[in-house]
């Protein structure tokens, strides 16, 4: 008995080493100076890189959560301080719904509200649609994060005469602040590879871009269209772009783990 | 006294502000729901009901029915749970009952790990290491000798309805299992060890006391695997053939929801095709609210009963 | 914990700032002009935009390939400045745009069936008949007598046909499917023509690209992308029977052939189709690309840009085409483009 249960415990974590050995493996084979600083060549040609989808992956990433960090957790502040009766449980109720969104819906959003009035395919639309999937996601885990802060630890501030607001945040939240920043990290890895919805948004370039109201590349974008297409350089391209990602991914996924190791 | 009115000012103040933002968050939920139906009544109007009924995607014709992706994705979604639910179920058993302690701790953090791996990251491993081996090990022989099974049937491309469950399935792996150790771990000690020093064995201390306390909560962690197969776009999209017919066989292609919004928006010319795709956008958006929200209900009454000591 | 916490927001805030400056600094950027649409022609002009941008450093042309469809959608839509096809827009289709459109026609590429079979090296022997055949799902394997009795200095394996076909809207399907509905009663009556259309059997491909990948990573299938991806992809290529009875390879000439009676019934709006053209040496499935421009240009800078690259293309970029076995426009015709460039403008002033 013991050994079938064994058995699936083995099975479930398989995938996960053979897709990190393929990566590795497939990815490590393409992964020269010139795939990081190169732009990509034309079709068919070898060489290249996908410099330019880095460098629009880090700044559509950024460009999101310039916006979305505060409201998210600004939000996640109102719903833990302030968050009894009905307008609250309806913002608890949207922010979870929110999470459970197909990332491709975020993208239909962002092509009608934003690439169609505006005439242009741009970053813009593309951290839009991003927003949508990290603001709800934040909501939450900064909500969670501070409820786990004692109400004894507030009481005793507000007995001591410190204003309500400042000792939400000088008290509250700082002593929540790891865990909230787990979570914005933790959000953050996950934007960082989200492909569908770019596609109809940031849509993808060829050429260094960095103005925010102009198509950008990324690299999620970019190992798509190396997958599917048929020529072999780029498919190890595909697999090179793939490890950069989740190098990306899972730097900021153990780096977010640490930190909530610390504060215990 | 002066000092308690500014605060009293300043404490408003930062309840409004917060407050507006939270305003704003439900503001974009709404936003969301009205840009996904306005978009899509151009579609509702001219089919009615008889969309989700019909099989023909016919772009030249202009007749547009959401059969073909429907049926796609419920039965990827469900093919990938049949998989992953009893090996998630088995190894939450068995990382929670069996492995020494030192296991557990880098076991969730390799299942989490599975979870942050990126949908395209899947796809480029679906497209070149799993499909061919699937075809070549699996189905090719299988439609030799079975294919008169209609469920087997060939011809075999590689790209079908089976990889993309098969591929799900490893992608909702960690969901199910998070929620299942949970779920294990709500047990009472007390009654496992009732039943082993009444000479039970192992197993049938598993099979009473966790089969029947942590029924409903494998079900809820069941639909929630369920909620996420359901939306994946990108690894299913490079898997799953894109071909807009319901068909029988696991072993043909097919198409999901996601899949054909994600390749044919771009290109949708004529506003009655795309108000269908974001009708199915609408479609696939109801369907995975109603499932989380079915996932919720029954694992917040799993956690209530727990805390009643049940 | 304060350290990585303080880290961390210092290197943020570090981003955020590079973030600022190079987007400042790049506010002298080179003009980015953007533009989607056929993958039909994406090996040549992903050339051809990557040497014109290197001549010429003060713009960027950004083409992305998404399918004739997609080129369709957005110029109509007005998010691009340029889209590219090689299913002339319809009638209804031109209604609906804000404004008059040309079709500046580039470059002449062919269709054509690709396969992956190693019994057959090269060269399958296909009539107009099996290719309808096969696409209507009536013949369903290779070893079926109908192919045998044109191929019989080869064994045919005694296997399915995997017919691969496009997912997306796609000018290459409308060249194809042109020619199934001139060539095949069943097929017109059953299927018809157009960028999309209901395929009776097959997987789909996402662009050319897509399509070319099915077929190269499935035995046993069969599929059609323009020439310079088979040629690419060092795919077999089948012949066809032409109209005047013969079997011809696809290449540069046979392409050209077809091209030959096209400059003297040139219409002035150039959609016109050349499938299944006249001539001995002629390549029955060829087909015209266009870029989609509107006469009349809203930004000036762009629009002048787009004019002086496409008077580029039509006599500089054209030497590059038969490298990448695209048939060169007749000279006749480049004289017609060249009169319409003269039409766009930008508030009444030609940009020419």
């Amino acid at each position: 008995m013991k050994a079938l249960f064994c058995l699936a415990a083995i099975l479930v974590l398989l995938p996960l080493f053979l897709i990190l050995f393929d990566l590795l493996i497939k990815g490590g084979k393409e992964l020269k100076l010139t795939l990081l600083i190169d732009l990509p060549h034309p079709v068919g040609e070898p060489g290249g890189g996908i410099a330019n989808g880095i460098v629009g992956t880090l700044v559509i990433t950024l460009m999101t959560m310039l916006w979305s960090v505060p409201t998210a957790v600004m939000c996640g502040i109102y719903l833990a301080e302030y968050g009894k009766g009905k307008f609250a449980s309806a913002v608890r109720f949207a922010a979870d719904t929110m999470t459970g969104v197909p990332s491709i819906i975020m993208g239909i959003f962002g092509y009608i509200l934003l690439v169609l009035p505006m005439k242009r395919f741009s970053a813009w639309a593309g951290a839009a649609a991003l927003s949508m999937i990290f603001i709800p996601v934040v909501v939450r885990t900064t909500e969670e994060m501070l409820r786990t802060v004692p109400t004894t630890v507030r009481e005793a501030a507000l007995a001591l005469g410190i204003a309500r607001w400042k000792a939400t945040l000088r008290i509250t939240v700082r002593t929540a602040w790891p865990g909230i920043l787990t979570g914005i990290l933790l959000a953050m890895a996950r934007i960082l590879g989200e492909t569908a919805p770019l596609l109809f948004t940031a849509l993808g370039n060829q050429f260094w871009q960095t103005r925010l109201d102009q198509p950008m590349a990324a690299v999620p974008l970019q190992v798509f269209t190396y997958a599917i297409s048929p020529y072999e350089d780029w498919h190890d391209k595909a697999w090179a772009g793939a490890l950069v990602l989740i190098t990306m991914v899972l730097v900021i996924n153990i780096v977010a783990r640490v930190l909530t190791r610390e504060k215990r | 006294m002066a000092r308690k009115t500014g605060g009293n000012i300043k404490d408003l103040l930062f309840e409004r502000t917060t407050g507006a933002f939270a305003f704003l968050v439900l503001f974009l939920a709404v936003l969301l729901f009205a840009v996904l139906l306005r978009e899509s009544l151009p579609a509702l109007r001219k089919f009615g009901a008889s969309f989700f009924v019909t099989g023909t995607w016919d772009p030249v014709l202009e007749t547009f029915g959401a059969l073909p992706f429907i049926y796609g994705t419920v039965v990827s979604s469900f093919l990938a749970i049949l998989i992953a639910v009893p090996l998630s179920v088995g190894a939450a058993i068995f990382i929670n009952e069996f492995a020494p302690p030192w296991m557990k701790t880098p076991v969730s953090f390799l299942a989490e790990l599975l979870a942050a791996i990126p949908s395209v990251i899947y796809g480029l491993w679906g497209i070149f290491v799993l499909v061919p081996v699937l075809r070549d090990v699996f189905m090719k022989p299988v439609t030799k000798y079975l294919g008169w099974v209609p469920l087997f049937k060939g011809p075999v491309y590689g790209p079908s309805m089976l990889a993309a469950g098969v591929l799900l399935s490893i992608m909702i792996v960690p969901f199910i299992l998070s929620v299942s150790r949970e779920v294990l771990a709500t047990v009472p000690q007390l009654q496992k060890e009732a039943v082993l020093s009444l000479g039970g064995t192992r197993w049938e201390m598993i099979r009473i006391v966790i089969g029947q306390h942590c029924l409903p909560g494998i079900f809820g962690a069941t639909i929630l695997g369920l909620g996420r197969a359901l939306g994946e776009t990108m690894a299913v999209t490079m898997v799953i053939g894109n071909r807009p017919e319901a068909l029988l066989s696991l072993f043909q292609p097919g198409y999901s929801m996601a899949a054909v919004i994600a390749n044919e928006f771009t290109e949708a010319v004529g506003d009655v095709y795309l108000s269908s795709l974001v009708l199915i956008g609408l479609i696939l958006f109801a369907m995975t609210f109603a499932v989380n929200l079915a996932a919720k209900w029954i694992l917040s009454r799993m956690v209530a009963r727990a805390s009643r000591g049940i | 914990m304060r350290r990585i916490s303080g880290i961390l927001a210092g290197t943020a805030v570090a981003l955020v700032l590079s973030l600022a400056v190079v987007t400042g600094a790049t506010a002298a950027d080179p003009l980015m002009i953007n533009g989607a649409g056929a993958t039909f022609p994406y090996p040549l002009y992903s050339k051809w935009f990557y040497e014109y941008s290197n001549a010429n450093p003060g713009v960027r042309f950004n083409y992305q390939s998404i399918g004739s469809g997609g080129g369709i959608k957005q110029i109509t839509a007005g998010t691009v400045n340029f889209g590219a096809t090689d299913a002339p827009m319809t009638e209804e289709g031109m209604k609906k745009l804000p404004g008059a459109i040309l079709h500046i026609p580039t470059a002449l590429g062919a269709v054509v069936p690709v396969y992956n079979l190693d019994e057959v090296p090269a060269g399958l022997k296909l009539t107009s008949d099996l290719l309808a055949g096969i696409y209507l799902g009536k013949i369903t394997r290779w070893n079926d007598p109908k192919i045998a009795e044109l191929n019989k200095t080869v064994t045919l394996p005694n296997a399915d046909i995997v017919v691969a076909h496009r997912s997306d809207g796609s000018g290459t399907t409308d060249i194809f499917t042109n020619y199934l509905t001139t060539v095949n009663a069943e097929w017109r009556a059953k299927v018809g023509r157009g960028p999309s259309v209901n395929w009776p059997v097959g997987i789909g491909g996402k662009g050319n690209e897509g399509v070319a990948g099915v077929v190269k990573q499935t035995p046993g299938a069969i599929g059609y992308v323009e020439l310079a991806y088979a040629k690419q992809n060092k795919m077999k290529v089948a012949s066809l029977r032409n109209k005047e009875g013969n079997f011809v390879s696809p290449t540069l000439e046979a392409t050209s052939a077809a091209a030959a009676g096209m400059a003297k019934s040139m219409p002035d709006d150039f959609r016109v189709s050349l499938v299944d053209a006249p001539g001995k040496e002629s390549w029955p499935i060829s087909g015209l690309t266009w870029i989609l421009v509107y006469r009349d240009q809203t930004d000036e800078a762009r629009g002048k840009a787009i004019v002086q690259f496409l008077k580029w293309a039509i006599r500089d970029g054209q030497k590059m085409e038969a490298a990448l076995d695209y048939a060169p426009l007749p000279k006749a015709v480049v004289e017609k483009v060249d009169l319409a460039l003269k039409q766009i403008s930008f508030k009444g002033k030609s940009l020419y």
